[in-house]
């Protein structure tokens, strides 16, 4: 376990949201989400629907453009990230906050070659010859394990793997050295045991590396067994929030209630217990 | 030991090239819950396919309640003993056709008479009341479709369900209340289970016996107790299970 920095945070978002206005009336996603995030590595659980995707993509910048997101505070080292220019968002996007998506068949461009894509980004927030942005991709892809990294340079996400694929994307992200990665379920497409694998690396260069990760997925095992610290969302809002290490002691029913109702090896549960929504968690 | 309700021996299944299944054999005993977990690629969903007729295999044998099947070929006779729920109730009801609608092709095909009473008892069966008769897919949530798709399996009286990943689209607290309907429709009906997953908790809980499927071999059979205290012989096996626990790290 790494030890919270007592520093700066990295990341302050203060009652952030994101409602969508639709025929039928605004949706609201995301209803007044608060936590702080230094370098470490934070949690954020729900199930579909409960605003934790859109809380990653409205940070990332990546909301649609018909949304309307306000916050008290959304302060990315030192800058309101609501009330710079777009350029300088972009400047932000892809250089000092990296964003993992989960399925590599998706995120990646079909055309391009594995090299090419990462050397774009590459270019895109340094000056760098061509030589050396090769070489660096090269050194990348070698960080997330992948054997054969000529090769891969050259091939195109097709012809990868899902596990590749997600690697790829990992060092993608990377390259640029960002301070903070988002990690949008990456390893929710992938494999049980490729899984353990991408978690691994993903975790090893987090570390090295220095970086406030977030991590979302509706996993809460998974995340309690990676993350430091854990927050619960359930319709749009952090219902607990609490270190991975007391998970067992979770106060709220809803947090609970996803804990128990998992099947597990070794117990004998028939039949499991199911969530009962209560009306005013959702309030 | 009661007879074999399902017995797959040495079947192969090619696509071009590739061995999809390589000289698989399961036995299923009549009113068991049988597992298969592996990971992608591993032929376990092509088994069932196998079995439910849907990918031909071309060699080995098939038998089901006595009765022997080859290639693709499936009587009626054979649909009315085996139905299966597929992984994804997004992509496996018809987007035009209303609960109704898709409730009553199957009995029209086999010919069922009483078809009003029997769709309104599969949809209480699954939980969902009639007041979802008729809605369309698109307007229920994915627990509420694949609840709809398990009252289409049920409703032809089946006496074995196949369960292609019945649950790994959906959320954890819902898949809680689908894997309690299953066992419930189960106690009920006594049926069989084969059921296919990529989640050993899920199928260490439903299942009495498990197959573990790797590059298209069952690489071992495991009662789900010897599971539990650790008790089989191969590495493969082992590596499920500490995946299946989840990360820890070095």
């Amino acid at each position: 376990m790494s030890t919270v920095s007592k520093e700066a945070p990295l990341l302050t978002v203060d009652d952030l949201r994101v409602s969508f206005p639709t025929r039928t009336g605004v949706i609201e996603a995301v209803r007044g989400v608060s936590f702080t995030l230094g370098r470490e590595r934070l949690g954020i659980v729900g199930e579909s629907g409960s605003g934790k995707s859109q809380t990653g993509r409205a940070i990332m910048g990546l909301t649609p453009q018909h949304a309307q997101i306000t916050a008290k505070t959304l302060n990315f080292a030192g800058r309101d990230l609501l009330k710079i220019s777009n350029k300088e968002r972009r400047d932000i996007r892809g250089k000092r906050i990296g964003m993992v998506l989960q399925d590599p068949k998706y995120s990646l461009n079909p055309v391009m070659t594995i090299g090419r894509q990462i050397i774009e980004t590459l270019k895109t927030h340094e000056k760098v010859s061509a030589a050396e942005a090769r070489a660096r991709t090269i050194a990348m892809l070698e960080a997330v394990q992948i054997r054969d990294p000529e090769r891969v340079f050259a091939l195109y996400p097709h012809e990868v793997s899902g596990g590749m694929g997600q690697r790829v994307m990992i060092a993608m992200m990377l390259i640029c050295g960002p301070e903070l990665l988002i990690a949008d379920e990456p390893t929710s497409a992938l494999d049980v045991t490729v899984q353990l694998e991408v978690l691994g690396i993903l975790d090893k260069l987090v570390a090295e590396r220095g970086m406030g990760l977030i991590f979302v997925s509706h996993d809460l095992r998974l995340v309690s067994s990676f993350c430091d610290r854990v927050l619960v969302m359930y319709a749009g809002r952090v219902v607990e929030e609490l270190p991975s290490a007391d998970l067992s002691k979770a106060q709220h029913p809803y947090t609970q209630g996803l804990l128990n109702c998992l099947p597990t090896i070794g117990t004998d549960r028939h039949p499991l217990p199911v969530l009962d929504r209560k009306k005013e968690w959702a309030l | 030991m009661t007879a074999n309700v399902l017995s797959v021996r040495d079947m192969v299944v090619s696509f071009d090239e590739f061995l999809a299944l390589d000289h698989v054999s399961i036995d299923v005993a009549a009113g068991e819950s049988f597992g298969i977990v592996g990971e992608s690629g591993s032929g376990k969903s092509t088994l069932l396919r196998a079995v439910a007729g849907l990918n031909a295999f071309s060699a080995g044998t098939l038998t089901i309640n006595g009765q022997s099947y080859s290639g693709r070929n499936r009587s009626k006779d054979f649909y009315r003993t085996v139905q299966m729920v597929f992984q994804d109730p997004y992509g496996s009801l018809h987007p035009r056709q209303t609960v109704d609608r898709l409730l009553l092709e199957p009995l029209a095909i086999h010919g069922f008479d009483n078809v009003d009473a029997r769709i309104m008892r599969a949809l209480d069966e699954v939980g969902l009341g009639s007041g979802f008769r008729f809605r369309y897919s698109h307007q229920l949530s994915g627990g509420q479709r694949q609840r709809v798709a398990i009252a289409r399996a049920l409703i032809l009286e089946p006496k074995v369900l196949l369960l292609d990943e019945p649950t790994s689209a959906l959320d954890a607290s819902i898949q809680a209340e689908i894997l309690n309907l299953l066992e419930q429709a189960r106690r009920d009906r006594n049926l069989t289970f084969v059921m296919v997953s990529h989640d050993l908790g899920v199928i260490s809980h439903m299942c009495e016996r498990l197959a573990v499927m790797k590059s298209g071999k069952v690489v071992e059979t495991v009662t789900a107790d010897a599971l539990e205290s650790h008790d089989f012989a191969a590495d493969y096996t082992r590596q499920l299970l500490i995946a299946s626990e989840g990360f820890r790290r070095a």
